[in-house]
């Protein structure tokens, strides 16, 4: 029994920050700088406390509206993101109440960043395919704000905030749906992109909020990159996986009619895009108004491809995510 | 490979690059505006026709074109 991406929604905070607001905040940087360097021209950020499971919320009951679904059928319930409520109850648990799933549905937090959604995806379709479970909602959402420090001009460019709601339930008879996962970690790179003290290990502490006064307190940690090493980490990476994917799924790369990467930068993908030589006609960007919305990226933009027309019923589009960890993963999906 | 042949590619990947400026031994930080994405361009150009992935290190070490230019060359014989 397969297992396929049956609707995709997604929730933005009403916030934005364009970049005519990085410049006056930042009077060093220039937009044609920004756009030089992400291909971004404004992210949507979160206000007055709220938190990813608030997007994940809103998403899903856009979903849920959207597609009028019923969703008593929903039988597990995966939420993904790096920003959880707390330690303990798993805010998956929280999430069924609040979204008023059946209580004989299963629950389960993924925590993870940018490859979040194929994750999630490989995690579903594998329930789905050893019959655990025949209609998973996957919630993937990330509130990077509010782990950036205000005065770092390189990452508020760079990230945005969202949530998307993916249903993924049984194929029909016949359709291959989603495919084969290709994975990859390497843990050497945790130091590169890492939310520091935000966690158990070197936890917040007095002298930390007093080093952040001005910033609030970084109370949620905050988010460090080194963008060159993560850089130069996904030309050497994502490449090999590319071929990886193509290979388990038995396909070529002229098989695959859509590439839809992790939007992580759109000047990034651009040059992977080269290295892969692949046509821009088959390689679909979604984050000129949105930033990179980590484990959301995916989801947003394939619903975005499938929306416009981009991406058509039985296209084979091949997913590639890569980043913090590091780590990276895909699949080939026939929607 | 050729190293005029390299500073073809980099005088047509950076712009305002005047050509025929750019030497084997030109120190490429003085050559034009040097920061952090024009070191991105230059690896992803490196990337994107040699299949070399520099690092940051390389790039730290490295004065010259000649020296970047070594450095793929070494990686490509291996």
């Amino acid at each position: 029994m397969k297992a396929n991406i049956k609707a995709i929604s997604y929730y933005l905070p009403k916030k934005t920050l364009t970049n005519k607001e990085l410049c006056r905040i930042f009077p060093q940087l220039t937009e044609e700088d920004i756009i030089k360097r992400t291909g971004i021209k404004t992210r949507h950020v979160v206000t007055d406390g709220m938190v990813g499971s608030d997007l994940a919320f809103h998403a899903a009951n856009k979903l849920f509206k959207e597609n009028a679904f019923d969703r008593s059928n929903i039988d597990f319930l995966i939420f993904c993101t790096e920003g959880l409520d707390y330690k303990g109850p798993a805010t998956a648990c929280i999430l069924q109440n609040r979204l008023q799933l059946s209580t004989t549905c299963g629950a389960l937090d993924i925590p993870f960043g940018c490859t979040g959604f194929t994750y999630c995806l490989s995690v579903a379709a594998s329930l789905i395919e050893s019959e655990q479970a025949s209609t998973i909602l996957v919630l993937n959402s990330d509130i990077p704000s509010t782990v950036i420090h205000p005065e770092d001009a390189e990452l508020r460019m760079l990230f945005g905030d969202a949530g998307a709601a993916t249903l993924v339930t049984k194929c029909h008879p016949g359709e291959s749906g989603i495919g084969k996962f290709s994975f990859g970690t390497d843990g050497s790179g945790a130091s590169n992109l890492i939310v520091k003290s935000s966690g158990v290990r070197d936890p917040v502490d007095t002298s930390w909020l007093n080093q952040h006064k001005n910033a609030g307190g970084m109370k949620f940690g905050r988010m460090e990159m080194n963008a060159l090493e993560i850089f130069t980490f996904s030309l050497r990476v994502v490449p090999p996986m590319v071929s990886n994917i193509l290979t388990k799924n038995n396909v070529t790369k002229d098989d695959i009619d859509l590439f839809v990467f992790h939007q992580a930068n759109i000047f990034l993908l651009n040059v992977l895009r080269k290295k892969l030589k692949i046509d821009e006609s088959k390689f679909f960007i979604f984050m000129e108004n949105i930033g990179n919305t980590v484990s959301a990226s995916i989801p947003i933009a394939l619903h975005e491809a499938i929306q416009t027309g981009k991406a058509k019923k039985g296209d084979k589009i091949l997913l590639a995510a890569f980043g913090i960890g590091y780590s990276w993963s895909g699949t080939v999906l026939t929607i | 490979m050729d190293i005029n042949e390299f500073i073809k590619k980099i005088e047509e990947e950076f712009s305002d690059l005047e050509p025929g400026k750019l030497k084997p031994e030109s120190k490429f930080r003085e050559m034009f505006e040097w920061n952090s994405i024009n070191a991105l361009i230059l690896i992803a150009l490196v990337s994107t026709e040699y299949d070399i992935t520099l690092n940051a290190e390389d790039i730290t070490k490295s004065v010259t074109v000649q020296d970047i230019f070594n450095i793929i060359k070494s990686r490509i014989t291996k």
